[in-house]
């Protein structure tokens, strides 16, 4: 977190970043107008005020079928997860209502949900989600709370750290937007050690892994909602360098309505695990779009040939700013992407400054299209099994 | 308390770093995982794949000792007992660079231990190696 603080006053380094990045991107792209399926969305410090690259938005629960509700702002949207997640009162959140606690046959579902660099722990509970015009009935979604239960030690024995407070968070909740329906999906739904223990029924405060149907498990809520239910359009206008916030639109539905029709955008499937490839220097890679990731995070210093910063080995920190290509692929259909990476310790000296187009960092063995990907590009993500006019997802497009 | 040890025991678990082969056998004895063996140049990795998916790769030197590990699968595997007592050691450094950032990759760069975690929600990827205890001709990229 201190990492994040130290932003001290260096206006140099913006055009010292500059320097070849943004000539690849066009201007800003029209910004979808006001309208029942679109959603602000802004790049910013997010509710904790030192997050970087973090892209949020505001969500509507309410306990179901009444009007008992609380709209939460500071939700980190998340083309790299799936379900909505929220953190509680008791985890140093916004939300105060009392959901109705999903229950297993060995008592309340517990979520122990791992992300790469933390997990969630909490209960499963119902409400009702509305997003801009958009209203889904009886979705189960994490309530994040570290008090919930006892922390099972199978999720413990990760050794990443628990994610259940504001500042470990740096949000208000996770909206997982991915292309995937269900968290887990059917894995977690059978007994035995196929079940990869994301989910407990906890007897007071003991829990024990439980199987649980995938309807049951967290719900990507776009797929919920009557309509507009295939997908979800994020766009942001280009940038360059870096500002203290950006402004942009999360669309839902893909080609449902006039304004989240395809147009000119490439189809790229997705494979089962979420993923396509990423082609750099000659060698393919696993790869994966994700608004969730605040960096784009790729490889290691022996393939990049860059650094990794000296306070913070999650970074790359060139000496100067590398113009570089990847072609992104899914069997046919591919793309070139050119990007620019710059020396985050560089970067992150603009004070004020928490969008950074060139920000980098190393990733074992696998491209990771995270935030700036984003930046002047309409990116859909379409959700497994639904049928768009570009054919069934899942699937990127951009 | 007996369902709880079950549980536990059920859970994907495989070899330790730093630890002799030999300890690839014992723990493929009371987990639910194959394996296979591929002789490579300069080492031998050892494969095991879980009933979860998880897909663990251990590398061994011509001594017989694990320099190295990988992972891949639907969910992490028990970093506990795959690090074994090194776990320590990832643990603390994970936790003390804690910072808002949900899917950021964790990377650990230590003298001597290096442990790198990535993917996703339903995708995990990462290595751990000993970097002095690696053979000289291989590179940690052939760590995966």
């Amino acid at each position: 977190m201190k990492f994040w603080a130290i932003m001290a006053l260096c206006l140099t380094a913006v055009s010292l970043a500059c320097g070849g990045g943004g000539s690849h991107k066009s201007s800003m792209l029209p910004i979808a107008a006001s309208s029942s399926n679109v959603q602000p969305i802004v790049v910013n410090s997010g509710p904790a005020g030192n997050y970087a690259n973090g892209l949020f938005t505001s969500v509507t629960l309410c306990v179901p079928a009444t009007s008992n509700c609380q709209t939460i702002d500071g939700i980190l949207v998340d083309t790299g997860s799936f379900g909505l997640r929220i953190l509680s009162s008791a985890g140093g959140g916004a939300l105060n209502l009392s959901l109705p606690q999903q229950k297993a046959s060995n008592g309340n579902v517990g979520e122990c949900a791992l992300f790469v660099s933390g997990y969630t722990w909490g209960s499963v509970n119902t409400a009702d989600v509305m997003i801009a015009g958009e209203e889904a009935s009886n979705v189960p979604v994490q309530v994040i709370d570290p008090t919930f239960a006892t922390v099972p030690s199978a999720c413990k024995s990760a050794g990443v750290p628990e994610n259940d407070s504001l500042q470990a968070l740096g949000a208000n909740g996770i909206l997982g937007i991915g292309p995937f329906a269900a968290d887990c999906g059917g894995a977690c739904a059978q007994t035995g050690s196929s079940n990869p223990g994301m989910y407990y029924g906890c007897a007071g405060s003991a829990c024990q892994i439980a199987a649980v149907p995938v309807p049951q498990q967290v719900q990507n809520p776009v797929a919920l909602f009557p309509s507009d239910n295939n997908g979800v359009i994020i766009q942001l206008p280009a940038l360059t360098a870096s500002a203290a916030i950006l402004n942009g639109s999360m669309i839902f539905g893909i080609g449902t309505q006039s304004n989240n029709s395809l147009g000119q955008a490439k189809v790229f499937p997705v494979n089962s695990s979420g993923e396509f490839t990423t082609t750099f220097k000659g060698q393919t890679y696993p790869a994966f779009v994700d608004s969730g990731s605040n960096a784009l995070f790729f490889l290691n210093t022996n393939t990049t040939g860059m650094s990794t910063c000296s306070n913070s080995s999650g970074f790359y920190c060139p000496s100067s700013t590398q113009n570089l290509s990847a072609v992104t692929s899914s069997g046919s259909p591919s793309q070139t992407i050119n990007f620019s990476i710059a020396n985050a310790e560089t970067l992150f000296s603009n004070r004020g400054d928490f969008v950074f187009e060139n920000l980098g960092g190393p990733n074992p063995g696998t491209f990771d299209w995270g935030l700036p990907f984003f930046f002047g590009r309409s990116v859909f993500t379409a959700i497994e099994a639904r049928s768009t006019p570009a054919g069934t997802g899942p699937f990127w497009a951009y | 308390m007996i369902a709880a040890l079950a549980a536990v025991c059920s859970l994907p678990g495989f070899a330790v770093l730093g630890e002799d082969v030999s300890s690839v056998q014992t723990d493929r004895a009371y987990i639910n995982a194959t394996m296979r063996v591929m002789p490579a140049q300069n080492y031998t990795v050892h494969e095991l794949r879980s009933a979860a998916g998880v897909v663990v790769r251990e590398y061994a030197s011509a001594s017989g000792r694990i320099f190295a590990v990988a992972w891949q699968g639907p969910t992490l595997p028990d970093m506990k007992q795959l690090l074994g007592s090194y776990f320590e050691e990832f643990q603390s450094a994970a936790q003390a660079q804690t910072r808002p950032g949900g899917h950021s990759p964790l990377i650990v760069q230590h003298p001597g231990l290096v442990v790198e975690l990535g993917g996703h929600m339903r995708s995990f990827v990462g290595r751990a190696y000993l970097s002095d205890q690696m053979p000289s001709e291989v590179s940690n990229e052939e760590i995966r």
